[in-house]
Order: C-alpha cells, then sequence, then structure tokens
C-alpha cells in the first residue's frame, strides 16, 4: 500500500486551546511570584543552603534541558539515519526540543542569586568551565534546532534538510555531554567525578525526551481531533524500551563502580542502601516504577497496541528521571564531603553529617513554571505553523517504510 | 605658686616625652619579634599590579591551637562580619571559615583544626566558574569578585572544602573593606584588604604563636623555612591541589 501524501496544518482555533492555555498560564504565574519572592527576599525563603547549594529548581532545569536534547532524536532518526516513518514528526520534535531547552533555562536563570547579571554570563565567559561551554552549546541548539525547523518548512532551504539534521543531531549529543560534564568534572565529589556522567546524561536524555514527546505527541492528536495511529506509536513504544534499558545499563556500570572502588563505596552505599529517601527514590522512584514498570507496560503481551499503557509507561519513564536526577543532585550533595578519608569529622557546621534538604513550594512553583512555559511554547507553535501532519494514522504513516 | 605650676608642667611633659623615647626605641624589636613568629608581610603600594613573585600561604601548628582555632575563627568572624545573617537558617548562614574536629576511625587519634579557604594553586571553583568572577591572583589568594559573580553556586560544587558560602539574604551594616551582598558567593579571602596594607591576615594574628603566614615562593621567609623543618600537610593532598594554607600535627 502505497503512503498517503503527508500534510501539515495548523491546530484549528478551540476552546480546548483557550482552556489549555489558562491553565498553563496560571502556572507561569505561580513560577513568576515564586520567582519575585526569592529575588526580592533572597534564597533563604528556598530550602537550598550552603550544603545543598542545588535543589529542586535544578532538577527540574536539567531534567527540562536533558528532555530537551532528547526531543530532538525523534528528528534526528528520521533526517540523519534516513527512517522515514520518523520524518513526518521531524518538526514537532524540534519545537519540542526548543520549548523543552528555553522551559529549562529559564527555570536555571530565574534560580541564579543575580539573575540580573545574565548578559555577563554571556558575555564574560570563562572558557575552562563547562558552564560556560554550555551557556554557548544552548544558544547553539537553540538556533540549530530552528534552523532544523526552517528546512523542513520551506521547500526554498529543503537542501540543507540534511545537513541542517545532521548538525543538530551532532550538537545535541555535544550539548547533553556538557550537561552530563557538569557533574563529571566535580573532582571532589565522589558520586560524580566520573566520565560516564556524559554517557549517562545522553542515554536519560533519549528516554525522557522519547517519554515526552510520546505524551505531546498523542495528546496533541486527541485533543486536536486528528488520527494518530498503531504503526507510528509502536515504532516509539519499543525505541522507548531500548532507551530505558540503555539508562539501566549505564546506571549499573556507574553503581557497581562505585561499590567497587573503596573510596566511592561509601556515598555509594549511602545512596543505595542507608539514604533514606534517596534510597527509596533510587529503588521505587527510579528502578521499579522509572523503569521497570514501563518496561512491563511496553513489553506485557495482553497490552499490546494498548495507549493507554504505553502512555502510562512514558508517564512513568518522566517520573523515574526526575527520580534519577533527584538522586544524583540531591542525594549527591546530602552525602558530606570527605575532608579527611578514614575518619570522623564533626564541626558546628555540619561536617560529617548527612545534609538535609527540604524543598520549598517556592522552589517547585517555579519548576512546574518552566514546565508550563515548554508546554506553552508547543501548544502556540503548533496552534500558529505547521508544526504536526494532519493525520498519522496507519495508512499514512506506512509500516513498510523504512 | 605660678612658677610651681610651670615647674610641674614642665615634669610632666619631659616624663612623658622620655616615655614616648622609651617606647620607641623598644617598639621595634617587639613588632618584629611578632612578625617573626606570625610571618612577614611587605605593603604593596597602591598603583602597583599584583605580581606572581610572590605567592601568599600559610602553615598551622594544630598542636599549638589550644582552641582548636575557634579564636582564628572569631577573628575571622570580627574582621568580615559573616555568620550573623537574621532570616537565613543555620544551613544557610555565611561560614568562611569553621573548626573541624577530626577522629581517626581506626587509631582514635583526635584533633581539631580550622578550615576555610585553602588557596589550592590549582583551585576547582576558578575553573568551573562560567564568568571568571571565582579567580586566583596572581600573589595566589583566591577570591571572589562579586561584581561578576552571577550566583550559579557551581564553585560550591566544585570545592572540596566546603569553604564557600551563599549570601541567602540582604545585608545590612557591612564592613567597608569586605563587601559582600546577597545572591553572591563568598570566602575567605585571606584578608586581602589587610595584605595589600602590609598587616597580616586576621586570623593569623589572632594565633600568633601556631600560626606563620608568609611567601610560599621564598625559600627563605620564615613560612617556608618552618614548613621545610616540620613539613606542611593538605587536606585531601591526593586531590594534587597544592594548597596555599598547610597544616603541621594533622
Amino acid at each position: 500500500m502505497a503512503s498517503q501524501a503527508i500534510i501539515f496544518r495548523e491546530t484549528k482555533d478551540s476552546k480546548g486551546f483557550y482552556i489549555l492555555l489558562a491553565v498553563l498560564g496560571a502556572f507561569l504565574a505561580l513560577g513568576a511570584l515564586a520567582f519575585f519572592h526569592a529575588e526580592h527576599h533572597g534564597h533563604h525563603v528556598t530550602g537550598m543552603n550552603n550544603q545543598v547549594v542545588w535543589g529542586l529548581p535544578h532538577v527540574f532545569a536539567i531534567g527540562l534541558i536533558v528532555a530537551a536534547s532528547g526531543a530532538l532524536n525523534v528528528g534526528s532518526i528520521g533526517t540523519v539515519f534516513g527512517k522515514k516513518i520518523y520524518q513526518p514528526m521531524g518538526r514537532l520534535s524540534a519545537l519540542l526540543a526548543i520549548s523543552l531547552l528555553v522551559g529549562g533555562l529559564i527555570v536555571l536563570v530565574l534560580d541564579l542569586g543575580h539573575p540580573d547579571r545574565l548578559i555577563i554570563a554571556m558575555t564574560t565567559y570563562n572558557f575552562k568551565s563547562i558552564f560556560a561551554w554550555n551557556i554557548i552549546l544552548y544558544n547553539g541548539f537553540l538556533a540549530l534546532s530552528a534552523v532544523y525547523i526552517w528546512t523542513m518548512m520551506d521547500r526554498k532551504v529543503k537542501k540543507f534538510y540534511k545537513l541542517a539534521g545532521v548538525a543538530a543531531f551532532t550538537w545535541r549529543l555535544i550539548l547533553t555531554t556538557g550537561t552530563g560534564s557538569i557533574f563529571g568534572f566535580l573532582v571532589a565529589r565522589d558520586f560524580y567525578n566520573s566520565a560516564v556522567m556524559a554517557p549517562l546524561f545522553i542515554v536519560m536524555s533519549f528516554a525522557m525526551g522519547l517519554a515526552v514527546f510520546i505524551l505531546v505527541l498523542h495528546f496533541a492528536y486527541s485533543w486536536t481531533g486528528r488520527t494518530l495511529g498503531d504503526v507510528v506509536m509502536n515504532r516509539l513504544r519499543y525505541l522507548l524500551a531500548v532507551f530505558i534499558g540503555g539508562v539501566l545499563l549505564l546506571e549499573g556500570a556507574r553503581h557497581f563502580t562505585g561499590l567497587y572502588i573503596a573510596q566511592k563505596a561509601g556515598v555509594e552505599n549511602f545512596i543505595l542502601f542507608e539514604g533514606g529517601i534517596y534510597t527509596q527514590l533510587f529503588w521505587i522512584g527510579q528502578i521499579l516504577l522509572g523503569s521497570l514498570l514501563p518496561l512491563s507496560l511496553i513489553f506485557c503481551r495482553k497490552l499490546a497496541n494498548n495507549r493507554v499503557a504505553l502512555l502510562l509507561a512514558a508517564l512513568f519513564t518522566i517520573v523515574g528521571g526526575f527520580a534519577q536526577l533527584y538522586v544524583i543532585l540531591i542525594g549527591g550533595q546530602a552525602y558530606p564531603l570527605v575532608l579527611f578519608p578514614g575518619a570522623e569529622v564533626s564541626s558546628d557546621y555540619f561536617d560529617g553529617a548527612i545534609n538535609a534538604y527540604a524543598p520549598s513550594i517556592w522552589e517547585l512553583m517555579l519548576g512546574l513554571g518552566g514546565v508550563a512555559l515548554a508546554l506553552v511554547m508547543v501548544t502556540i507553535g503548533v496552534k500558529v505553523l505547521r508544526f504536526l501532519p494532519d493525520s498519522l494514522s496507519d495508512a499514512v504513516a506506512d509500516p513498510h517504510s523504512k | 605658686m605660678n612658677q610651681n605650676r610651670v615647674d610641674e608642667y614642665r615634669r610632666n611633659f619631659m616624663t612623658t616625652l622620655g616615655g614616648v623615647a622609651a617606647v620607641a626605641a623598644v617598639a621595634p624589636s617587639f613588632v618584629l619579634q611578632t612578625a617573626h613568629a606570625a610571618g612577614e608581610v611587605a605593603a604593596k603600594p597602591i598603583d602597583q599590579a599584583v605580581t606572581n613573585a610572590k605567592r601568599w600561604g600559610m602553615l598551622i601548628d594544630v598542636t599549638k591551637l589550644t582552641d582548636g582555632g575557634a579564636g582564628m575563627v572569631a577573628a575571622c568572624k570580627k574582621e568580615h562580619g559573616w555568620g550573623d545573617e537574621a532570616h537565613s537558617a543555620d544551613t544557610q548562614k555565611a561560614h568562611w571559615a569553621r573548626v573541624v574536629k577530626v577522629t581517626d576511625k581506626l587509631t582514635q587519634n583526635s584533633f581539631s583544626l580550622p578550615v576555610m579557604c585553602q588557596h589550592c594553586e590549582n583551585p576547582p571553583c576558578v575553573d568551573v566558574c562560567p564568568t571568571g568572577a571565582s579567580m586566583k591572583r596572581a600573589d595566589g589568594i583566591v577570591q571572589v569578585n562579586k561584581h561578576i559573580c552571577i550566583g550559579c553556586r557551581y564553585c560550591m560544587m566544585a570545592c572540596p572544602y566546603k569553604a564557600r558560602s551563599f549570601v541567602h539574604e540582604t545585608l545590612q551594616d557591612q564592613k567597608p573593606h569586605s563587601p559582600r551582598g546577597m545572591g553572591t558567593v563568598e570566602s575567605c579571602n585571606m584578608c586581602v584588604h589587610r595584605i595589600d596594607e602590609g598587616k597580616l591576615p586576621a586570623c593569623v594574628e589572632a594565633a600568633p604563636d601556631a600560626v606563620i603566614f608568609g611567601d610560599l615562593n621564598d625559600p627563605n621567609s620564615a613560612v617556608s623555612q618552618a614548613m621545610k623543618t616540620i613539613g606542611g600537610k593538605q587536606i585531601r593532598a591526593d586531590l594534587g591541589l597544592n594548597t596555599g594554607v598547610r597544616y603541621h600535627g594533622i
């Protein structure tokens, strides 16, 4: 059966569009309120402190940034690796990537002690800092993704489609390497200082980005009355399973290495066995709910072609990803710095003690504001420009195409 | 009566003058002795740029610190005015220096020492700072340029010694010589304002018998000589940071 032509169309004007914008707008307003509150009073209104210096906002920010680079993968598989079934989703993939990145960056920037000095961060660089490189990588990613969308939307520049796709894909791999290296380069913290953080973050981005893409794709189609067939969704379904497996593989390698090396065994034992909330988040949040449950939902034969099962799998993959980031970020800081290996230390400044952190409502509001911003951008994007194919029914998607 | 009063004035004046002369004669040896015990600093003319000819550092003899360094920490706090942030929780209050008690798990050998910025030759906090606000002066002093610090706290993640603090609230009544600001990171700057005036850091002055301050680049300086004789250990020497703050007795 020959596939039908793909027609891209803006979403129609509807009450649902405005209701969605209103709901997301409310979260945006709460995020803005949280920002002004912390900006005015200082960070003492947050749960962050001088021991746990990065908190819930950073979990949201890095989660969104990681998901952003992963969301672009759907387009890359079509463009770079020539899988035709993915190509109609390329535009949405790049739009989602841009939106998630902007959502993540806004949280990161608004949590700075001096967000008003963003211009300094954009103009004064220390090139030995991976953070400085990331500022360039993030901006480049936005630009390349925009060009990539342009080559998909404008026939006149279609000859650059492949080039733009390859450039954006290469850039995103470097970008996520940079995000993982934020932690990998931290010499003094045994839970972080490893080169595996870069590939781990890349494979995390594959899983989280695809999971977000699956959810956005489904609801974009179901809420606008468009057809989304099982052929497309099953491709994404099994791809998600591969990515979840990839995360488990690298996490396994990381934790076993940590347990094996005596210097790292302390923090590994803390995270895996004795860390209270962090241990629970790891085993229940990341492994059970975030990995094994989605894999079961994907591979259970009785749930084949079951859309709800796939959506739940995607949702729990995201839950698992956030649990993982919380364990990495907060758990890694909760374990005290080791000043004297083999000795017990104490002071009036929490040396040798497990550092406490309880996120404040403001941090949650700021983080959710970033999520809302990303979704607002996607919602408006698909409304004003031709990002979504009119139909992704099985007939259109053509199961026989590669 | 009047003549008597004049004579009395004259006597008093001469006595005072004699006293001043006596103090002037004794003082140099006294001041020199203090400087010898605690190290020596030459004032840097304000119009001269800092060079790498010198590398400031100190040797802290923990065995001579009867209070574990609490006096040094108190002097630092008084000099820079940190730690009294009214709205911040204890975990959020600034701590430029602190006393850490260390007990070896196997031997139960125990000691206390003051821990602050170790002024590394290869400071991780400087490497990670995106804007270059976290910087090392040519003379080895590691500090934060608060004008371009964006408050990202990456340096705090990178510091092995938990030497840095983030200012969590608006501050009042700051010390003019040690400006601080909400939303920026701060830490021990070796009392750079005092060093540039030829004075010793406040913590060194507070423990003259236990701390020697001086130029690590000069093999003949008191601190270099002392380290050559009794050694100068680093905290987490395995990290290869070559710290400017060294300890004896840890």
